[in-house]
């Protein structure tokens, strides 16, 4: 597909050819539903390779009308950890860019397939270590389909309240890191404060503030200390009036709104062409929220609203994280009010280990715990794909059973991955600082896309 | 009906003319009812096997049967097996319906010397980084595939390392 378009820039014309397989061309604004050539994502090959057609012959135009090829990061602090950009600018205006990952790959993929399934709950939590809790709930949940384990109603609670505290503390480090990349360095702080007492509890629930492995496969690790529940009410009260307060500090202040309203703009075609999930498709108008239309762990029994806005730009991304505060803390509210007595790990005395009493009163439990830690449990042949509402999107584990001990496969379907391919439809034809307010508004962790 | 919340759905079901009868109603099994080789029902998800070269119009026909969103593609590398009725590698794309609520697999065998499989990138676009990741980890090969490189490990890498070949640790 051949077309010029005229690049718009004042005073200057520029005819800009993008013929040619390589394909960072601009999309044309009359085909508003994208075809597949409209939305090939460059590589940093066809960035650069891209670039040399854009220049002129040697001393033929003044050094003003070349575009020039500027890498970004891996170690660049608003690219929120080790992401790699290489952008081709024309002045301040991005043409194309195209995302280098694989600066944060430790194989965990690799290393699952060597593990017992029991194994694999720790190396989860160091996925997306913004939401250890979602992650730990994506694995146990394709584990237990595999096994077909009956999940205590106590348990499915406990785990949607952990889900939504785990939702409330990462979009409070991405609030906090998107204002301090903008410039507004006091909502960082404000928000991790809040996010300090979040881990707290997640400290009294599992002994560790970030790498929970807390939901374990067959329920949860422990039984929640007795204190944890007025401390969390406690928690959730003051916190409505918290979220208050970051909205007064960001929502009318004019330089906010004006490096966020009309930046970065994602029709809800692109959205679905590309992959995107979670907020910032819900903010391009797509409706669909996994924990409402295709419930888990008895979200079902939990009545909410999902934030929807169809501007698409990083000011919708903004307030639809901002209204999942408010429904998050609803949801705790419901858990906490609803939570039935009973147990907290499923009846299967051969996958789950005995508590401590019975292993040194009982044979049998002493001989089920030696067999599970050093044996592991078998799991029944079949493969799996369990999804869950991560803070961050859609995140999918794949399970593959061949009946040992070890899962076969595991893979992992992260947001994050999928969201950092639409960052070049968003970006293209704006300024190089938004490039900055776009990648903070996607809330990207390197740790689960490079896996 | 959704075959997931039906009762009258059989729990496990196996083999393409089984699946086709007890799940009729499906909108992927009518879809690509002319392009399924096998199918699954199992643990109350759907798998639709598809012979290889036929794989872009399984997504075109999965397209148009109302799944709308693609989720997700991997591989899983069936090692030592590598015969003609079970290649060793197993492609597997999870396609999700936003109207449905429905989500399926899709899955193809391509066999382990010179492993190939058509690019979905023209049905969709979001597959473009998966496909990459297979590559790079499995050495699966795209054709049609807009620049297929390596995406996690670095350029000058020798070998794939989630192949089952491959060791998990140690020096090579």
């Amino acid at each position: 597909m051949a077309f010029v378009e005229e690049l718009e820039q004042p005073g200057v014309a520029k005819k800009v050819d993008t013929t040619g397989a390589t394909l960072a061309g601009f999309r044309s604004a009359e085909s508003l539903i994208p075809t597949a050539e409209d939305l090939l994502i460059p590589g940093v090959e066809d960035v650069v390779e891209e670039s040399t057609s854009h220049h002129h012959p040697h001393g033929s135009d003044p050094v003003t009308d070349q575009t020039m090829v500027l890498n970004m990061g891996p170690q660049h602090p608003s690219t929120h950890g080790v992401l790699r950009l290489v952008l081709e600018v024309d002045g301040e205006t991005v043409v194309s860019l195209a995302p280098d990952i694989g600066y944060l790959h430790t194989g965990i993929e690799k290393t699952c397939e060597a593990k017992f399934y029991a194994q694999v709950t720790p190396l989860t939590d160091r996925i997306d270590y913004l939401c250890p809790m979602t992650n730990n709930l994506a694995y146990a949940l394709a584990v237990e389909k595999l096994l077909d384990l009956e999940i205590p109603e106590r348990a499915q609670y406990l785990r949607v309240l952990f889900s939504e505290l785990t939702r409330i503390q990462s979009h409070l480090v991405w609030l906090g890191t998107h204002a301090m990349d903008i410039g507004a360095l006091t909502v960082f702080l404000y928000c991790f404060r809040e996010r300090e007492e979040i881990l707290r509890i997640f400290e009294a629930v599992s002994g560790q503030r970030m790498m929970t492995s807390y939901i374990r496969v067959g329920g949860l690790s422990l039984e929640p200390p007795l204190d944890i529940y007025k401390r969390i009410r406690a928690f959730l009260k003051t916190f409505p009036s918290k979220i208050d307060e970051y909205e007064g500090l960001l929502n009318a202040n004019p330089i906010w709104m004006g490096r966020l309203k009309g930046v970065g703009y994602l029709s809800p075609e692109n959205a679905i062409a590309l992959g995107v999930t979670g907020p910032p498709m819900r903010a391009s108008g797509v409706d669909f929220d996994v924990r409402r239309d295709m419930p888990y762990s008895g979200y079902e029994k939990f009545k909410f609203n999902v934030p929807v806005s169809t501007d698409g730009d990083v000011w919708a991304r903004y307030i639809v994280r901002m209204q999942e505060f408010r429904e998050s803390v609803s949801i705790c509210l419901q858990a906490l009010d609803g939570l039935p007595e009973g147990r907290i790990v499923a009846d299967a005395p051969k996958i789950i280990l005995p508590d401590r009493e019975q292993m040194k009163t009982q044979m049998e439990s002493l001989i089920h715990h030696f067999k599970i830690v050093t044996e592991g449990f078998q799991v029944p042949a079949g493969e799996v794909t369990s999804s869950v509402e991560a803070p961050h999107g859609m995140m999918n584990y794949y399970v593959v059973s061949d009946g040992t001990a070890k899962p076969y496969r595991v893979h992992m379907r992260n947001p994050g991955f999928a969201t950092l391919q639409s960052l070049e439809v968003m970006c293209k034809g704006q300024l190089l600082a938004d490039v900055v307010a776009v990648i903070g508004s996607i809330d990207i962790v390197l740790g689960e896309i490079d896996r | 009906m959704d075959p997931i919340t039906n009762p009258a759905t059989p729990s496990a079901v196996f083999g393409k003319e089984a699946v086709t009868e007890a799940l009729a109603d499906h909108a992927a099994v009518i879809g690509l009812k002319d392009l399924i080789t096998d199918a699954k029902w199992d643990r109350k998800e759907l798998t639709l096997t598809v012979a290889p070269e036929t794989i872009v119009a399984a997504m075109q026909a999965a397209k148009a049967a109302g799944y709308n969103f693609f989720e997700d593609a991997t591989a899983v590398d069936w090692y030592p097996s590598d015969s003609p009725s079970a290649p060793r590698f197993q492609i597997s794309y999870s396609i999700l319906s936003h109207s449905l609520k429905q989500r399926i697999r899709i899955v193809a065998r391509v066999s382990g010397d010179d492993p190939r499989i058509d690019s979905i990138t023209s049905v969709w676009p979001s597959a473009n980084f998966y496909e990459r990741e297979i590559f790079d980890l499995f050495g699966v090969h795209f054709p049609g595939h807009p620049r297929l490189t390596r995406i996690m490990m670095p350029d000058n890498w020798e070998g794939h390392p989630l192949r089952k070949d491959y060791p998990v640790e140690g020096y090579r």
